[in-house]
Protein backbone atom coordinates (compact mmCIF):
# COMPACT_ATOMS: atom_id res chain seq x y z
CA UNK A 1 0.00 0.00 0.00
CA UNK A 2 1.30 3.38 -0.73
CA UNK A 3 0.47 6.58 2.01
CA UNK A 4 1.00 9.83 1.41
CA UNK A 5 1.04 11.78 4.50
CA UNK A 6 0.91 15.63 4.44
CA UNK A 7 2.90 15.83 1.42
CA UNK A 8 3.56 19.41 -0.12
CA UNK A 9 6.18 20.22 -2.89
CA UNK A 10 7.18 24.07 -3.28
CA UNK A 11 9.19 25.53 -6.02
CA UNK A 12 10.76 28.59 -4.61
CA UNK A 13 7.68 30.37 -4.17
CA UNK A 14 5.01 28.52 -5.57
CA UNK A 15 3.34 25.67 -3.74
CA UNK A 16 2.91 22.85 -6.37
CA UNK A 17 1.50 20.10 -4.48
CA UNK A 18 -0.70 20.85 -0.96
CA UNK A 19 -1.13 18.94 2.10
CA UNK A 20 -1.66 16.10 0.29
CA UNK A 21 -2.82 12.69 2.11
CA UNK A 22 -3.73 9.52 0.85
CA UNK A 23 -4.04 6.12 0.94
CA UNK A 24 -3.83 3.45 -2.41
CA UNK A 25 -4.36 0.08 -2.45
CA UNK A 26 -6.78 -0.76 -4.85
CA UNK A 27 -6.34 -2.22 -8.34
CA UNK A 28 -6.53 0.79 -10.56
CA UNK A 29 -6.39 3.73 -9.51
CA UNK A 30 -6.28 6.86 -11.61
CA UNK A 31 -5.21 10.46 -10.96
CA UNK A 32 -7.38 13.43 -13.23
CA UNK A 33 -7.72 17.07 -12.59
CA UNK A 34 -7.08 20.23 -15.32
CA UNK A 35 -3.87 21.11 -16.23
CA UNK A 36 -1.19 22.53 -13.86
CA UNK A 37 -3.23 20.89 -10.76
CA UNK A 38 0.16 18.88 -9.81
CA UNK A 39 -0.79 15.42 -11.19
CA UNK A 40 2.95 14.99 -12.87
CA UNK A 41 4.17 16.65 -10.05
CA UNK A 42 2.28 13.78 -7.49
CA UNK A 43 3.61 11.00 -9.75
CA UNK A 44 7.09 12.50 -9.49
CA UNK A 45 7.39 12.77 -6.09
CA UNK A 46 6.08 9.27 -5.56
CA UNK A 47 8.70 7.75 -8.02
CA UNK A 48 11.75 9.72 -5.84
CA UNK A 49 12.24 12.06 -8.58
CA UNK A 50 11.15 14.87 -6.46
CA UNK A 51 11.84 15.24 -2.96
CA UNK A 52 8.66 16.39 -0.98
CA UNK A 53 9.59 19.73 1.10
CA UNK A 54 7.31 18.61 3.89
CA UNK A 55 5.41 15.35 4.71
CA UNK A 56 5.99 11.91 4.82
CA UNK A 57 5.40 8.66 1.81
CA UNK A 58 5.18 4.98 3.10
CA UNK A 59 5.15 2.38 0.67
CA UNK A 60 3.98 -0.92 2.67
CA UNK A 61 4.61 1.16 5.84
CA UNK A 62 8.09 1.49 5.47
CA UNK A 63 9.42 5.08 5.39
CA UNK A 64 10.18 6.31 1.32
CA UNK A 65 10.39 9.57 1.93
CA UNK A 66 13.70 10.01 2.30
CA UNK A 67 15.20 7.03 -0.39
CA UNK A 68 16.32 7.89 -3.80
CA UNK A 69 15.20 6.78 -7.16
CA UNK A 70 16.76 3.45 -7.66
CA UNK A 71 15.94 2.33 -3.99
CA UNK A 72 12.32 2.78 -4.72
CA UNK A 73 12.91 1.43 -7.97
CA UNK A 74 14.14 -1.67 -6.03
CA UNK A 75 11.27 -1.70 -3.99
CA UNK A 76 8.56 -1.70 -6.41
CA UNK A 77 8.03 1.30 -7.68
CA UNK A 78 7.90 2.06 -11.93
CA UNK A 79 7.17 5.07 -13.28
CA UNK A 80 6.23 5.53 -17.14
CA UNK A 81 6.93 8.89 -18.50
CA UNK A 82 4.51 11.22 -20.22
CA UNK A 83 7.02 12.03 -22.58
CA UNK A 84 9.84 9.23 -22.90
CA UNK A 85 13.39 9.81 -23.15
CA UNK A 86 15.27 9.17 -26.21
CA UNK A 87 18.62 7.67 -26.31
CA UNK A 88 21.42 7.15 -28.77
CA UNK A 89 22.65 3.58 -29.54
CA UNK A 90 20.37 1.69 -26.47
CA UNK A 91 18.17 -0.25 -28.40
CA UNK A 92 14.52 -1.52 -27.49
CA UNK A 93 15.95 -5.13 -26.36
CA UNK A 94 18.27 -3.10 -24.01
CA UNK A 95 15.40 -1.31 -22.53
CA UNK A 96 13.38 -3.77 -21.70
CA UNK A 97 16.77 -6.25 -20.66
CA UNK A 98 17.28 -3.43 -17.88
CA UNK A 99 13.65 -3.41 -17.18
CA UNK A 100 13.27 -6.85 -16.59
CA UNK A 101 16.50 -6.65 -14.40
CA UNK A 102 18.23 -9.61 -15.93
CA UNK A 103 19.22 -10.11 -20.19
CA UNK A 104 16.30 -11.35 -22.17
CA UNK A 105 15.57 -13.82 -24.79
CA UNK A 106 14.78 -12.01 -27.79
CA UNK A 107 11.17 -14.30 -27.44
CA UNK A 108 10.67 -12.94 -23.68
CA UNK A 109 11.63 -9.25 -25.02
CA UNK A 110 8.95 -10.17 -28.05
CA UNK A 111 6.01 -10.87 -25.80
CA UNK A 112 6.12 -7.68 -24.37
CA UNK A 113 6.47 -5.92 -27.24
CA UNK A 114 3.32 -7.79 -29.18
CA UNK A 115 1.69 -6.88 -25.53
CA UNK A 116 1.68 -2.88 -26.72
CA UNK A 117 0.99 -3.67 -30.31
CA UNK A 118 4.42 -3.49 -31.62
CA UNK A 119 5.82 -5.80 -34.33
CA UNK A 120 8.79 -7.07 -32.20
CA UNK A 121 11.11 -8.23 -35.56
CA UNK A 122 10.65 -4.59 -36.37
CA UNK A 123 11.82 -2.92 -33.14
CA UNK A 124 13.73 -5.14 -31.13
CA UNK A 125 16.79 -4.18 -32.34
CA UNK A 126 16.02 -0.37 -33.13
CA UNK A 127 17.75 2.94 -30.91
CA UNK A 128 15.61 4.64 -29.09
CA UNK A 129 16.26 7.66 -30.87
CA UNK A 130 14.75 10.12 -32.88
CA UNK A 131 13.96 8.12 -35.75
CA UNK A 132 10.97 6.04 -33.25
CA UNK A 133 7.60 8.43 -32.96
CA UNK A 134 6.19 9.91 -30.15
CA UNK A 135 3.91 6.85 -30.44
CA UNK A 136 6.22 4.19 -31.01
CA UNK A 137 8.02 5.13 -27.89
CA UNK A 138 4.68 5.35 -25.57
CA UNK A 139 4.27 1.95 -26.39
CA UNK A 140 8.06 0.84 -25.64
CA UNK A 141 7.89 2.94 -22.48
CA UNK A 142 4.89 0.80 -21.12
CA UNK A 143 6.89 -2.52 -22.38
CA UNK A 144 9.19 -1.58 -20.45
CA UNK A 145 6.74 -0.99 -16.68
CA UNK A 146 5.35 -4.56 -17.98
CA UNK A 147 8.79 -6.05 -18.10
CA UNK A 148 9.57 -4.76 -14.39
CA UNK A 149 6.26 -6.07 -13.35
CA UNK A 150 6.66 -4.45 -10.21
CA UNK A 151 4.09 -3.77 -7.13
CA UNK A 152 3.08 -0.35 -7.56
CA UNK A 153 3.50 1.07 -11.41
CA UNK A 154 2.82 4.92 -11.98
CA UNK A 155 1.91 6.02 -15.52
CA UNK A 156 1.73 9.70 -16.87
CA UNK A 157 -0.90 9.77 -19.37
CA UNK A 158 -0.26 6.63 -21.19
CA UNK A 159 -2.64 7.08 -23.64
CA UNK A 160 -1.34 10.09 -24.95
CA UNK A 161 0.15 9.98 -28.76
CA UNK A 162 -1.55 6.04 -29.17
CA UNK A 163 -4.14 6.85 -31.25
CA UNK A 164 -3.91 4.59 -33.72
CA UNK A 165 -3.80 1.99 -30.84
CA UNK A 166 -6.96 1.26 -29.78
CA UNK A 167 -7.77 2.29 -25.77
CA UNK A 168 -9.12 -1.63 -25.25
CA UNK A 169 -5.58 -2.85 -25.96
CA UNK A 170 -3.87 -0.76 -23.62
CA UNK A 171 -6.78 -1.81 -20.96
CA UNK A 172 -5.88 -5.07 -21.31
CA UNK A 173 -2.19 -4.10 -21.06
CA UNK A 174 -3.14 -2.69 -17.63
CA UNK A 175 -5.70 -5.99 -16.74
CA UNK A 176 -2.72 -8.31 -17.58
CA UNK A 177 -0.56 -6.61 -15.73
CA UNK A 178 -2.35 -6.71 -12.85
CA UNK A 179 -2.96 -10.09 -13.09
CA UNK A 180 0.66 -10.68 -12.74
CA UNK A 181 1.61 -8.29 -10.13
CA UNK A 182 -1.32 -7.93 -8.14
CA UNK A 183 -0.03 -5.02 -7.35
CA UNK A 184 -1.59 -1.40 -7.40
CA UNK A 185 -1.37 0.66 -11.25
CA UNK A 186 -1.86 4.33 -10.36
CA UNK A 187 -2.88 6.07 -13.94
CA UNK A 188 -2.57 9.99 -14.60
CA UNK A 189 -5.70 10.70 -17.30
CA UNK A 190 -8.24 12.41 -18.49
CA UNK A 191 -9.57 9.85 -21.28
CA UNK A 192 -12.94 9.18 -19.82
CA UNK A 193 -12.16 5.65 -20.74
CA UNK A 194 -9.40 4.97 -19.06
CA UNK A 195 -11.18 6.66 -15.26
CA UNK A 196 -13.81 4.21 -16.28
CA UNK A 197 -11.45 1.42 -15.48
CA UNK A 198 -10.40 2.95 -12.33
CA UNK A 199 -11.40 1.45 -9.01
CA UNK A 200 -10.81 4.93 -7.54
CA UNK A 201 -10.41 8.30 -9.10
CA UNK A 202 -8.42 11.03 -7.23
CA UNK A 203 -9.10 14.81 -8.65
CA UNK A 204 -6.56 17.22 -8.19
CA UNK A 205 -7.17 20.69 -8.34
CA UNK A 206 -4.88 23.61 -7.84
CA UNK A 207 -2.37 21.07 -6.15
CA UNK A 208 -4.66 20.03 -3.60
CA UNK A 209 -6.45 16.52 -3.53
CA UNK A 210 -10.46 17.57 -4.28
CA UNK A 211 -11.86 14.38 -4.35
CA UNK A 212 -10.77 10.82 -3.81
CA UNK A 213 -12.83 8.24 -4.09
CA UNK A 214 -14.95 5.24 -5.64
CA UNK A 215 -15.44 6.00 -9.22
CA UNK A 216 -18.71 5.32 -9.59
CA UNK A 217 -19.00 8.08 -6.66
CA UNK A 218 -16.32 10.64 -8.44
CA UNK A 219 -16.86 9.97 -12.35
CA UNK A 220 -20.33 11.70 -12.33
CA UNK A 221 -19.58 15.06 -10.42
CA UNK A 222 -16.38 15.24 -12.95
CA UNK A 223 -18.69 14.97 -16.06
CA UNK A 224 -21.26 17.04 -15.17
CA UNK A 225 -18.92 20.26 -14.37
CA UNK A 226 -19.84 22.87 -16.55
CA UNK A 227 -16.89 23.65 -18.20
CA UNK A 228 -15.22 27.46 -18.19
CA UNK A 229 -13.55 29.15 -15.81
CA UNK A 230 -14.09 31.83 -13.52
CA UNK A 231 -13.13 34.31 -16.46
CA UNK A 232 -15.56 32.87 -19.47
CA UNK A 233 -18.39 32.60 -16.65
CA UNK A 234 -17.86 36.45 -16.21
CA UNK A 235 -16.86 35.98 -12.28
CA UNK B 1 53.10 -15.27 -27.58
CA UNK B 2 53.01 -14.75 -23.93
CA UNK B 3 50.04 -13.88 -21.90
CA UNK B 4 50.13 -10.39 -22.01
CA UNK B 5 50.52 -10.28 -25.69
CA UNK B 6 47.16 -13.08 -26.15
CA UNK B 7 45.95 -10.72 -24.09
CA UNK B 8 46.57 -7.18 -26.65
CA UNK B 9 45.27 -9.98 -29.13
CA UNK B 10 42.14 -10.41 -28.18
CA UNK B 11 40.92 -6.61 -27.20
CA UNK B 12 42.08 -5.49 -30.74
CA UNK B 13 41.51 -7.86 -33.06
CA UNK B 14 38.58 -10.89 -30.84
CA UNK B 15 41.73 -13.42 -31.36
CA UNK B 16 42.50 -15.86 -29.37
CA UNK B 17 45.48 -17.19 -31.00
CA UNK B 18 46.92 -16.89 -34.89
CA UNK B 19 44.48 -16.46 -37.06
CA UNK B 20 43.51 -18.55 -39.84
CA UNK B 21 43.31 -17.18 -43.65
CA UNK B 22 45.72 -14.53 -44.54
CA UNK B 23 47.11 -13.02 -41.74
CA UNK B 24 50.42 -10.40 -40.26
CA UNK B 25 51.21 -10.06 -37.06
CA UNK B 26 53.72 -7.95 -35.33
CA UNK B 27 55.04 -7.81 -32.06
CA UNK B 28 57.82 -5.81 -30.76
CA UNK B 29 58.75 -3.87 -33.88
CA UNK B 30 58.79 -6.94 -35.86
CA UNK B 31 57.07 -9.18 -38.10
CA UNK B 32 55.90 -11.93 -36.03
CA UNK B 33 54.43 -13.98 -38.58
CA UNK B 34 52.25 -13.60 -41.84
CA UNK B 35 50.79 -16.27 -44.07
CA UNK B 36 49.22 -15.48 -47.77
CA UNK B 37 45.83 -16.95 -49.33
CA UNK B 38 45.62 -18.01 -52.75
CA UNK B 39 43.56 -14.73 -53.23
CA UNK B 40 45.45 -12.59 -50.41
CA UNK B 41 49.52 -11.96 -51.10
CA UNK B 42 51.17 -10.68 -48.26
CA UNK B 43 54.32 -9.30 -49.24
CA UNK B 44 56.77 -8.03 -46.66
CA UNK B 45 58.49 -4.47 -47.55
CA UNK B 46 62.09 -4.57 -48.13
CA UNK B 47 62.56 -0.58 -48.46
CA UNK B 48 60.31 -0.10 -45.28
CA UNK B 49 58.79 -1.27 -42.37
CA UNK B 50 55.26 -2.95 -43.42
CA UNK B 51 53.79 -4.97 -46.03
CA UNK B 52 51.84 -4.89 -49.11
CA UNK B 53 48.48 -6.33 -49.30
CA UNK B 54 47.73 -7.44 -52.81
CA UNK B 55 44.13 -9.00 -52.69
CA UNK B 56 42.92 -10.00 -56.60
CA UNK B 57 40.89 -8.81 -58.18
CA UNK B 58 36.74 -10.81 -57.83
CA UNK B 59 38.05 -11.97 -54.62
CA UNK B 60 34.71 -12.22 -52.41
CA UNK B 61 34.14 -12.99 -49.00
CA UNK B 62 37.37 -13.06 -47.56
CA UNK B 63 39.53 -11.23 -44.75
CA UNK B 64 42.64 -10.63 -43.66
CA UNK B 65 43.71 -10.00 -39.96
CA UNK B 66 47.07 -7.43 -39.34
CA UNK B 67 47.36 -7.14 -35.82
CA UNK B 68 50.03 -4.92 -33.99
CA UNK B 69 51.01 -5.54 -30.20
CA UNK B 70 53.64 -3.55 -28.47
CA UNK B 71 54.42 -5.01 -25.01
CA UNK B 72 58.06 -3.36 -24.44
CA UNK B 73 58.77 -0.10 -23.00
CA UNK B 74 60.36 2.64 -24.46
CA UNK B 75 59.87 1.21 -28.29
CA UNK B 76 58.92 3.32 -31.32
CA UNK B 77 57.80 2.24 -34.70
CA UNK B 78 56.42 3.84 -38.19
CA UNK B 79 55.26 1.03 -40.16
CA UNK B 80 53.98 1.29 -43.80
CA UNK B 81 50.90 -0.63 -44.92
CA UNK B 82 49.46 -0.61 -48.40
CA UNK B 83 46.22 -2.41 -49.28
CA UNK B 84 45.69 -3.36 -52.87
CA UNK B 85 41.94 -4.44 -53.42
CA UNK B 86 41.90 -5.62 -56.84
CA UNK B 87 38.31 -4.90 -59.14
CA UNK B 88 35.15 -6.39 -57.95
CA UNK B 89 36.74 -7.93 -54.99
CA UNK B 90 34.77 -8.31 -51.45
CA UNK B 91 37.01 -8.59 -48.41
CA UNK B 92 37.22 -7.68 -44.98
CA UNK B 93 40.56 -6.07 -43.34
CA UNK B 94 40.81 -6.73 -39.77
CA UNK B 95 43.88 -3.71 -38.12
CA UNK B 96 44.54 -3.23 -34.57
CA UNK B 97 46.83 -2.12 -32.28
CA UNK B 98 47.34 -2.97 -28.73
CA UNK B 99 50.21 -1.70 -26.44
CA UNK B 100 51.03 -2.65 -22.65
CA UNK B 101 53.39 -0.17 -21.21
CA UNK B 102 54.76 -1.54 -18.22
CA UNK B 103 57.89 0.85 -18.27
CA UNK B 104 58.83 4.38 -17.74
CA UNK B 105 59.40 4.86 -21.50
CA UNK B 106 56.61 5.59 -23.94
CA UNK B 107 55.57 2.85 -26.39
CA UNK B 108 55.11 4.35 -29.70
CA UNK B 109 53.07 2.98 -32.87
CA UNK B 110 52.64 5.51 -35.98
CA UNK B 111 51.27 3.39 -39.23
CA UNK B 112 50.05 4.76 -42.17
CA UNK B 113 47.79 2.30 -44.10
CA UNK B 114 46.73 3.27 -47.70
CA UNK B 115 44.23 1.59 -49.39
CA UNK B 116 43.86 1.76 -53.19
CA UNK B 117 40.22 0.39 -53.66
CA UNK B 118 39.66 -0.67 -57.43
CA UNK B 119 36.63 -0.37 -59.30
CA UNK B 120 33.57 -1.62 -58.17
CA UNK B 121 35.68 -3.58 -55.00
CA UNK B 122 33.76 -3.88 -51.46
CA UNK B 123 36.02 -3.23 -48.31
CA UNK B 124 35.35 -3.45 -44.53
CA UNK B 125 38.35 -2.17 -42.67
CA UNK B 126 37.77 -2.96 -39.11
CA UNK B 127 40.65 -0.99 -36.49
CA UNK B 128 40.74 -1.06 -33.08
CA UNK B 129 43.21 0.16 -30.72
CA UNK B 130 43.52 0.31 -27.15
CA UNK B 131 46.71 0.58 -24.78
CA UNK B 132 47.09 -0.79 -20.99
CA UNK B 133 49.96 -1.00 -18.44
CA UNK B 134 50.69 0.69 -15.33
CA UNK B 135 54.33 1.79 -16.01
CA UNK B 136 54.65 5.71 -16.19
CA UNK B 137 55.45 5.84 -19.83
CA UNK B 138 53.16 6.91 -22.21
CA UNK B 139 51.12 4.93 -24.95
CA UNK B 140 50.97 6.03 -28.12
CA UNK B 141 49.23 5.66 -31.51
CA UNK B 142 49.13 8.04 -34.56
CA UNK B 143 47.37 6.33 -37.24
CA UNK B 144 46.93 7.55 -40.66
CA UNK B 145 44.86 6.23 -42.77
CA UNK B 146 45.12 7.10 -46.98
CA UNK B 147 42.22 6.13 -49.21
CA UNK B 148 42.00 6.57 -53.00
CA UNK B 149 38.27 4.64 -54.10
CA UNK B 150 38.38 3.88 -57.77
CA UNK B 151 35.05 4.13 -59.72
CA UNK B 152 31.81 2.22 -57.77
CA UNK B 153 33.95 1.36 -55.40
CA UNK B 154 32.82 0.99 -51.73
CA UNK B 155 34.61 1.29 -48.10
CA UNK B 156 33.53 0.77 -44.75
CA UNK B 157 35.78 1.47 -41.92
CA UNK B 158 34.84 1.06 -38.19
CA UNK B 159 37.70 2.43 -35.72
CA UNK B 160 37.54 2.09 -32.48
CA UNK B 161 39.71 3.50 -29.95
CA UNK B 162 37.84 2.55 -26.05
CA UNK B 163 40.69 2.33 -24.05
CA UNK B 164 44.12 3.61 -22.50
CA UNK B 165 45.62 5.19 -25.65
CA UNK B 166 47.41 8.12 -23.52
CA UNK B 167 47.91 10.44 -27.25
CA UNK B 168 46.76 9.91 -30.55
CA UNK B 169 46.60 11.70 -33.60
CA UNK B 170 43.97 10.14 -36.26
CA UNK B 171 44.27 11.18 -39.70
CA UNK B 172 42.35 10.01 -42.62
CA UNK B 173 42.25 11.27 -46.05
CA UNK B 174 40.00 10.56 -49.24
CA UNK B 175 39.92 10.76 -52.68
CA UNK B 176 36.50 9.24 -54.47
CA UNK B 177 35.95 8.61 -58.16
CA UNK B 178 32.94 8.18 -60.03
CA UNK B 179 29.91 6.99 -57.76
CA UNK B 180 32.87 5.78 -54.96
CA UNK B 181 31.21 5.89 -51.39
CA UNK B 182 33.07 6.13 -47.97
CA UNK B 183 31.42 5.39 -44.80
CA UNK B 184 32.94 6.13 -41.59
CA UNK B 185 32.04 5.21 -38.46
CA UNK B 186 34.40 6.47 -35.55
CA UNK B 187 34.09 5.58 -31.61
CA UNK B 188 36.56 7.10 -29.19
CA UNK B 189 36.61 7.57 -25.49
CA UNK B 190 39.14 9.29 -23.65
CA UNK B 191 39.82 9.12 -19.81
CA UNK B 192 42.82 10.42 -17.65
CA UNK B 193 44.70 13.00 -18.61
CA UNK B 194 44.57 11.09 -22.34
CA UNK B 195 43.93 13.26 -25.85
CA UNK B 196 42.83 12.42 -28.89
CA UNK B 197 42.87 14.77 -32.18
CA UNK B 198 41.40 12.74 -35.56
CA UNK B 199 40.85 14.56 -38.66
CA UNK B 200 39.02 13.52 -42.15
CA UNK B 201 39.94 15.36 -45.06
CA UNK B 202 37.74 13.89 -47.89
CA UNK B 203 37.52 14.76 -51.50
CA UNK B 204 34.40 14.12 -53.68
CA UNK B 205 35.98 14.18 -57.15
CA UNK B 206 33.63 11.89 -58.87
CA UNK B 207 30.29 12.00 -60.12
CA UNK B 208 27.82 10.73 -57.43
CA UNK B 209 30.35 9.85 -55.30
CA UNK B 210 29.45 9.96 -51.04
CA UNK B 211 30.51 10.03 -47.93
CA UNK B 212 29.43 9.62 -44.49
CA UNK B 213 31.22 10.41 -41.50
CA UNK B 214 30.25 9.93 -38.20
CA UNK B 215 32.18 10.61 -34.50
CA UNK B 216 30.59 9.15 -31.63
CA UNK B 217 33.15 10.12 -28.24
CA UNK B 218 32.88 10.49 -25.03
CA UNK B 219 35.59 12.44 -23.20
CA UNK B 220 35.67 11.96 -19.15
CA UNK B 221 38.24 12.51 -16.47
CA UNK B 222 40.87 15.67 -17.56
CA UNK B 223 40.92 14.47 -21.27
CA UNK B 224 40.87 16.44 -24.42
CA UNK B 225 39.15 15.93 -28.03
CA UNK B 226 39.73 17.59 -31.32
CA UNK B 227 37.68 16.84 -34.14
CA UNK B 228 38.43 17.62 -36.93
CA UNK B 229 36.64 16.80 -40.80
CA UNK B 230 36.71 18.71 -44.00
CA UNK B 231 34.46 17.26 -46.99
CA UNK B 232 35.23 19.10 -50.62
CA UNK B 233 32.53 18.08 -52.89
CA UNK B 234 34.36 19.15 -56.37
CA UNK B 235 31.26 17.51 -58.22
CA UNK B 236 27.72 15.93 -58.34
CA UNK B 237 27.98 14.17 -54.79
CA UNK B 238 26.90 13.94 -51.17
CA UNK B 239 28.58 14.68 -48.22
CA UNK B 240 27.58 14.38 -44.81
CA UNK B 241 29.91 14.78 -41.61
CA UNK B 242 28.78 13.93 -38.48
CA UNK B 243 29.84 14.81 -34.76
CA UNK B 244 28.39 13.55 -31.51
CA UNK B 245 29.97 13.57 -28.32
CA UNK B 246 29.49 13.40 -24.79
CA UNK B 247 31.72 15.59 -22.08
CA UNK B 248 31.72 14.59 -18.56
CA UNK B 249 33.70 15.76 -15.44
CA UNK B 250 36.33 18.09 -16.51
CA UNK B 251 37.13 17.32 -20.04
CA UNK B 252 37.50 19.38 -23.33
CA UNK B 253 36.07 18.70 -26.85
CA UNK B 254 36.41 20.82 -29.55
CA UNK B 255 34.47 20.09 -32.95
CA UNK B 256 35.37 21.53 -36.00
CA UNK B 257 33.66 20.36 -39.01
CA UNK B 258 34.03 21.95 -42.44
CA UNK B 259 32.28 21.53 -45.59
CA UNK B 260 33.23 23.01 -49.24
CA UNK B 261 31.00 23.12 -52.21
CA UNK B 262 32.91 23.44 -55.69
CA UNK B 263 30.44 22.48 -57.68
CA UNK B 264 26.65 23.60 -57.76
CA UNK B 265 25.45 20.02 -57.03
CA UNK B 266 27.35 19.01 -54.53
CA UNK B 267 25.32 18.54 -51.24
CA UNK B 268 26.76 18.94 -48.63
CA UNK B 269 26.03 18.56 -44.13
CA UNK B 270 27.51 18.78 -41.14
CA UNK B 271 26.51 18.46 -37.42
CA UNK B 272 28.36 18.67 -34.79
CA UNK B 273 27.06 18.37 -30.85
CA UNK B 274 28.42 18.38 -27.46
CA UNK B 275 27.00 18.15 -24.31
CA UNK B 276 26.87 15.82 -20.73
CA UNK B 277 24.64 13.01 -20.29
CA UNK B 278 21.54 14.57 -20.37
CA UNK B 279 19.37 14.77 -16.82
CA UNK B 280 16.43 12.52 -17.94
CA UNK B 281 18.43 9.88 -19.15
CA UNK B 282 19.87 9.38 -16.16
CA UNK B 283 16.70 9.38 -14.04
CA UNK B 284 14.64 7.09 -16.63
CA UNK B 285 17.52 4.36 -16.06
CA UNK B 286 17.63 4.98 -12.00
CA UNK B 287 13.40 4.33 -12.22
CA UNK B 288 14.74 1.01 -14.24
CA UNK B 289 16.70 0.28 -10.21
CA UNK B 290 19.90 1.41 -11.70
CA UNK B 291 21.92 3.67 -9.27
CA UNK B 292 23.41 6.81 -11.44
CA UNK B 293 26.68 5.05 -11.63
CA UNK B 294 25.19 2.31 -13.59
CA UNK B 295 22.83 4.38 -15.38
CA UNK B 296 26.07 6.87 -16.62
CA UNK B 297 27.66 3.67 -17.74
CA UNK B 298 25.00 2.20 -19.58
CA UNK B 299 24.48 5.37 -21.62
CA UNK B 300 28.04 5.88 -22.37
CA UNK B 301 28.36 1.78 -23.37
CA UNK B 302 25.00 2.28 -25.16
CA UNK B 303 26.43 5.53 -27.18
CA UNK B 304 29.63 4.05 -28.34
CA UNK B 305 28.19 0.56 -28.85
Amino acid sequence: MLELRNVSYRVENTEILKDINLKIDDRFVAITGPNGSGKSTLAKVIAGIFVPTSGQILLDGEDITNLSITERANMGVSFAFQQPVRFKGLTVKDMISMAAGEKLSISTACTYLSEVGLCAKDYINREINASLSGGELKRIEIAMINARGTKLSIFDEPEAGIDLWSFNNLIRVFEKMHERTHGTILIISHQERILDIADKVIVLVDGRVDTYGAKEKVLPGLLNVNAGCRFTKGE
Amino acid sequence: MDKIQLSLLEQVADLHEVPEGAYSLRIDGVLYGKRSSENIEIVKKEDKPGIDIIIKPGTKNESVHIPVLLSQTGLKELVYNDFHIGEGADVTIVAGCGIHNGGDGDAEHSGIHSFFVGKNARVKYIEKHYGEGDGNGKNIMNPETVVEIDEGGYMEMQTAQIKGVDSTCRKTTARLKKDATLIVHEKLMTHGEQFAETEFEIDLDGENSGTHVVSRSVARDHSRQKFLSNIRGNNRCSGHTECDAIIMDNASVIAIPEILANHVDASLIHEAAIGKIAGEQLIKLMTLGLTEKEAEEAIVNGFLK
